[in-house]
């Protein structure tokens, strides 16, 4: 397969000697996503006139659509799929662990939990409030899942994470539903939102998001090196002079950043933090230096696909892009379970 | 060892058993406490009745009070009847899974059965509102046994291993879980509703009819699984052992797992998903009276009778007038425990 590969796929393919090529690569995919995210749809808008909604925009119903409709839908989804890619692979990074996933460990049913109770309680509506106590859910899902997962037989192995997340879910499922049905309110109110979906989000939503996840990406990317390192055990990474406390602990807080903000503006999205840093693994290695920046990317151009498939499917109806990707993400962790999980 | 033993043996035919001395006094004493709290919880509600009236309302005596009738045969019986069926039916499940994957943390939820189960069920009320009520057991189980054998089948590599079996499960509760969301999203509000209601695990407004549906299920299931508890013993020894003994494991693991499936589905399909039962259930039990099964299924059963019982009437007590499944409570309560058990597992 090696050799057959095309000039342009060998970026990706032999990254030792050019990852910044594949990277580069990877960005001009993504954009091309971007587009074809934005140019599909139930209105057919053909790409002259995306271009003019964006350099010279005239008001018109078309452009109007691309503006306030399509673009911030596509933006987000790019946003959210490489806010949750990278915390999959910190995670995956930080635990050693081929399963770990914010959406299997819980995060998401946390931070789900954690706003559904906003809107219960205080009629939280605005996506300030979402993101609040969104972050608060994962922060504490996080603790308590990675707390209670290293006191089980053998610690953090993938059969005690993946067990307590599984629990831990349905212990927020069970309160959340418990909300539910006591509020059909909140129940209207959420529902859409509870499946995973990057619909009907608007231009400010965002904005609002844009700096939570610009700064958990930061923090993440600047990490690699000491991810790598960790990655290779604790006690290797503190033979090797790393205060590991430390970089868990900032690792963890730019994980709750990113899945904290992207369940805000799109409800619990699974198995995208599972799937990408396999993929990408696959092609670069272990190097987290690189990892993080290619599943961000990997993981934008997943979940804008994801989002594109979506909306086809079933046209003009349109499926949560939360179920797609539990869909096509679950058999892909049950492929791991079998092949990399081994006592 | 100076753990007393119960042996029954028939001359007659092959059967005996060997209990814990334990065994009897304490699935008495379940019974008791059963019995009393479903007393407390047929007279527990808006129009309160006190239990000796109860009491003579179902054995049929002289009363003063001539509606007492219709709310207790008719509204409240039925009810906490299914709660209990529903929990020996989940706890005679949770203890089988356990068995045969050699792991004390499975539950018939957690790997997948119960939301292959809800996701036929709910898919049924969502699409055919008009559907009538036998029909949802049946679905379940069918829920229930497909995602059964693909555990199965997906956790097969040259013969299956208890590890696996449990990751692949819980890949699975993924996708059903995520099939399930989908119907909510599309329903019709009310239906969606009323199939969260299910989905929280239940057993608000459950007549004669779930009564009499569940039935046959336990009848059949109950005996079958009881029969089969030494295979459980022998195919807890390992898988080797097992063979070693003359057990054809793949076989008894099986007819077990089928067994189990079949006792979840047509819990489920009752009362929706009542999680961790069918794990407290076997562990309290066993705690009670030691891991042979043929003392533990019928303990474990009569726990998990008292347990969903006991959660339904704290449910409809805590918030009263509104009313918590007693999935909720169950859940509520049973994670922590999980979580408990999971900690101190790790000392063996």
């Amino acid at each position: 397969m090696r050799k057959s590969a095309s000039p342009s796929v060998r970026g990706f393919i032999q990254p030792r000697s050019s990852p910044f090529i594949g990277l580069i690569l990877g960005l001009l995919i993504l954009i091309l996503c971007l587009v074809a995210s934005v140019a599909y749809g139930a209105a057919d808008i053909s790409f002259s006139t995306i271009y003019a909604a964006l350099t010279s925009f005239d008001g018109s119903t078309e452009q109007l659509i691309i503006r306030t409709v399509r673009l911030p839908r596509s933006l987000i989804a790019m946003l959210v799929g490489a806010a949750l890619a990278v915390a999959g692979a910190i995670l995956q990074g930080l635990t050693r662990n081929p399963l770990a996933d914010p959406s299997i460990l819980g995060l998401q049913s946390g931070a789900a939990l954690a706003v559904v109770v906003a809107v219960f309680l205080f009629g939280a509506s605005s996506l300030n409030t979402y993101a609040g106590f969104a972050f608060l859910g994962t922060g504490v899902a996080a603790v308590l899942v990675y707390f209670f997962a290293s006191l089980g037989r053998g610690g953090l192995t993938p059969l005690n994470l993946t067990i307590v997340g599984a629990a831990f879910t349905y212990l927020a499922g069970s309160l959340t539903t418990a909300i539910l049905i006591v509020s059909q309110r909140t129940l209207d109110e959420i529902r859409f939102w509870l499946a995973g979906s990057v619909a009907g989000r608007d231009f400010t939503l965002f904005l609002q998001v844009l700096p939570y996840i610009v700064v958990g990406l930061v923090v993440a990317f600047a990490l690699g090196r000491q991810i790598t390192t960790l990655n290779l055990g604790e006690d290797v990474a503190k033979g090797l002079g790393q205060r590991t406390a430390w970089v868990k602990a900032i690792a963890a807080l730019a994980v709750v950043l990113l899945v904290g903000s992207s369940v805000a503006v799109a409800g619990p999205i699974w198995f995208i933090g599972l799937v990408v840093p396999h993929i990408v693994r696959f092609f670069i290695g272990v190097d987290y230096r690189w990892v993080l920046p290619y599943a961000a990317i990997v993981g934008a151009i997943l979940l804008l696909i994801a989002d594109i498939g979506a909306r086809l499917l079933i046209a003009p109806q349109e499926l949560p892009v939360g179920v797609m990707t539990a869909i096509v993400g679950a058999p892909f962790f049950i492929y791991l379970a079998r092949s990399k999980v081994t006592r | 060892m100076n753990k007393g033993w119960l042996v029954i043996r028939s001359r007659r035919s092959k059967v005996s058993f060997r209990l814990d001395r334990r065994a009897p006094a304490v699935i008495l004493t379940l019974l008791l406490v059963t019995l009393t709290a479903m007393v407390i919880s047929v007279g527990q509600g808006e129009y309160p009745i006190p239990p000796l009236d109860v009491l003579k309302t179902i054995l049929g005596l002289e009363i003063d009070n001539p509606d007492y009738y219709f709310i207790v045969n008719t509204l409240r019986l039925p009810r906490t009847l299914v709660a209990y069926l529903v929990g020996v039916g989940l706890g005679i499940s949770g203890t089988i899974l356990q068995g045969i994957t050699r792991n004390p943390l499975a539950d018939p939820g957690i790997i997948g059965i119960n939301a292959g189960a809800s996701l036929a069920a709910v898919t049924l009320i969502v699409l055919l509102p008009s559907v009538p009520l036998f029909a949802l057991p049946l679905s379940a189980f069918g829920g229930a046994l497909v995602v059964a054998l693909l555990i199965y089948l997906l956790a097969w590599d040259k013969g299956s291993s208890p590890l696996r079996l449990i990751l692949v499960g819980v890949g699975l509760d993924a996708i059903a879980t995520a099939l399930i969301t989908l119907m909510i999203t599309f329903g019709e509000i009310n239906s969606v509703s009323q199939a969260l209601v299910w989905l929280a695990g239940s057993v608000y407004g459950r007549s004669w009819e779930h009564v009499v549906s569940l039935l046959p299920w336990l009848i059949v299931l109950v005996p079958l699984a009881f029969m089969m508890a030494k295979q459980l013993n022998t195919l807890n020894l390992g898988d080797d052992v097992a063979r070693g003994l003359g057990s054809s494991v793949e076989w008894q693991r099986g007819l077990l797992l089928l067994t189990s499936v079949a006792l979840a589905g047509a819990s489920v399909a009752t009362a929706g998903t009542i999680v961790f039962v069918g794990l407290i259930a076997p562990h309290l039990g066993r705690q009670l009276v030691g891991p042979t099964h043929e003392g533990l299924i019928p303990t474990a059963a009569m726990m998990g009778g008292m347990i969903v019982v006991l959660a339904d009437l704290l449910g409809r007590m805590l918030f009263a007038p509104i009313e918590l499944p007693c999935g909720v409570i169950t859940a509520a309560l049973g994670a922590p425990y999980f979580l408990y058990l999971l900690v101190r597992n790790r000392k063996r």
